[in-house]
């Protein structure tokens, strides 16, 4: 399905990724399976470095540092925005929403709509849509969008499948209103009937946790994961995204009339590198104009990866210029949008560590 | 004439592959995956490998198992990329 916003942008960016890092040479002593092949998938998926929390940090804890970071430094006033969207698929809590434990640990003010949305990879957009949606109401001048997850704590260290892959963090994007007589367009659809291909399946009230869910399992090629713990099927996701991303992002531009040439970017949720070559290649797109170094430096970091790619590699330039850019993300769901929008002129565009 | 083309690319290929799985011996298996001796992320070790000796880039959609499931049709996904032995 198709969107359109007019008069809607991206205000600032802040991305906040956790101080402690793993390393994948470290990371792979852990994993039942030779060392020359876990150094050939190193080379070839681009793993190295990630970022992950220390035991017992939640979402909250990366999302209030990050807004008291935009508040203390006159980024963003603590009274100027009017709804908070927390996008996360791992919550402090199944209830209350976190949305709120935010709200209430930073005392604001309490005409304010708390959401939170239960998405992952394809976060991203998905809270873009939702804040330029609630933008059409007068009482919403501003809109704070937080995307956050720390699924490292729900992956399995003996699961070569996800856990060196893996990164936690959280980004704040500020969207207002724009001045200018700007459109955005956007592409997005869904497919439930996959929901199989990433899941933790145990945890809610299909399968609660419980002792035997918590039990490590032998799962084949050398893995090892509890019912408690993220499960990938990394071919099926792999295929899905080569097969449905392409076309929906030349569906999206041939729609709209703009040839890719005049794409100045294509920035993409950051799976993996290997991944991300094939998607550019597959695009006829010189791979420079889709950056694809945010896994080899930080881990996948779920709906996080695509401000990630933003903050780290062209802040200066976003701060600077206006570009004519794709986001494109996809995951859980399984989930899968793209946007094309005039992306610059950013009041903030920048990267924290935690703590 | 066609003879010595052959099987310069399946040597290729076979050395290819030894050296990601030194302990298999690929060209007597017709089954790469049934026979244990290629996972989904040695196949993916196998493309980049590929992708670097002959100056391709095999499609992403290609990327599955079918693809790879012997000697014979590693070499028709090579052909298909237009690789001349």
């Amino acid at each position: 399905m198709k969107f359109t916003f007019r008069r809607k942008r991206i205000a600032g960016i802040l991305t906040v990724v956790p101080a402690n890092e793993r390393l994948f040479v470290d990371d792979m002593k852990n994993f039942n399976f030779p060392e020359a092949r876990s150094l050939k998938l190193k080379q070839v998926m681009g793993f190295d470095k990630h970022r992950v929390v220390t035991p017992g940090v939640c979402v909250s804890d990366l999302a209030v540092a990050g807004l008291e970071h935009l508040f203390k430094n006159g980024l963003l006033d603590r009274d100027g925005f009017d709804a908070l969207i927390l996008v996360t698929l791992t919550p402090d809590h199944i209830m209350p929403p976190t949305s709120n434990i935010i709200q209430g640990r930073l005392n604001l003010k309490h005409d304010m709509l708390c959401l939170d949305i239960n998405q992952g990879c394809a976060g991203f957009l998905i809270g873009l849509f939702e804040a330029f949606m609630l933008l059409k109401q007068e009482s919403i001048r501003r809109v704070v969008l937080i995307n956050a997850d720390v699924l490292s704590r729900k992956t399995s260290p003996q699961d070569r499948n996800s856990f060196p892959l893996v990164g936690d963090a959280a980004s704040i994007t500020v969207v207002e209103r724009d001045p200018e007589d700007s459109v955005i367009h956007a592409s997005l659809k869904m497919d439930g009937t996959r929901n199989e291909a990433l899941m933790i399946p145990a945890g809610g009230m299909r399968l609660p946790s419980s002792p035997e869910t918590a039990v490590l399992e032998d799962v084949g090629d050398g893995n090892r994961r509890a019912k408690d713990h993220l499960r990938m099927d990394g071919s099926a996701v792999f295929n899905f995204v080569q097969m449905e991303v392409p076309e929906l992002i030349q569906d999206l531009l041939a729609t709209v009339g703009v040839p890719l040439e005049k794409v100045d970017y294509i920035l993409s949720h950051q799976a993996n590198r290997f991944m991300l070559e094939k998607l550019a290649d597959k695009l006829k797109l010189p791979r420079e104009k889709m950056p694809n170094n945010i896994v080899e430096h930080f881990g996948n970091s779920s709906g996080v990866t695509v401000p990630l790619v933003i903050a780290f590699n062209l802040a200066e330039h976003f701060r600077k210029n206006r570009s004519q850019v794709v986001l494109a993300n996809y995951g859980v769901g399984l989930t899968w949008s793209a946007m094309l929008l005039q992306l610059g002129g950013l009041k903030f565009c920048e990267m924290i560590e935690y703590p | 004439m066609f003879w010595p083309v052959r099987p310069f690319t399946m040597k290729t290929i076979a050395d290819i592959l030894k050296e990601i799985r030194p302990e298999f011996d690929f060209t007597t298996s017709t089954d790469f995956k049934a026979d244990g001796m290629l996972d989904s992320f040695d196949m993916i070790t196998l493309v980049a490998a590929l992708d670097k000796n002959y100056g391709i880039s095999i499609s992403g959609v290609d990327i599955i198992p079918e693809n790879f499931q012997n000697l014979e049709t590693i070499a028709a996904l090579l052909r298909k990329n237009g690789v001349q032995p």
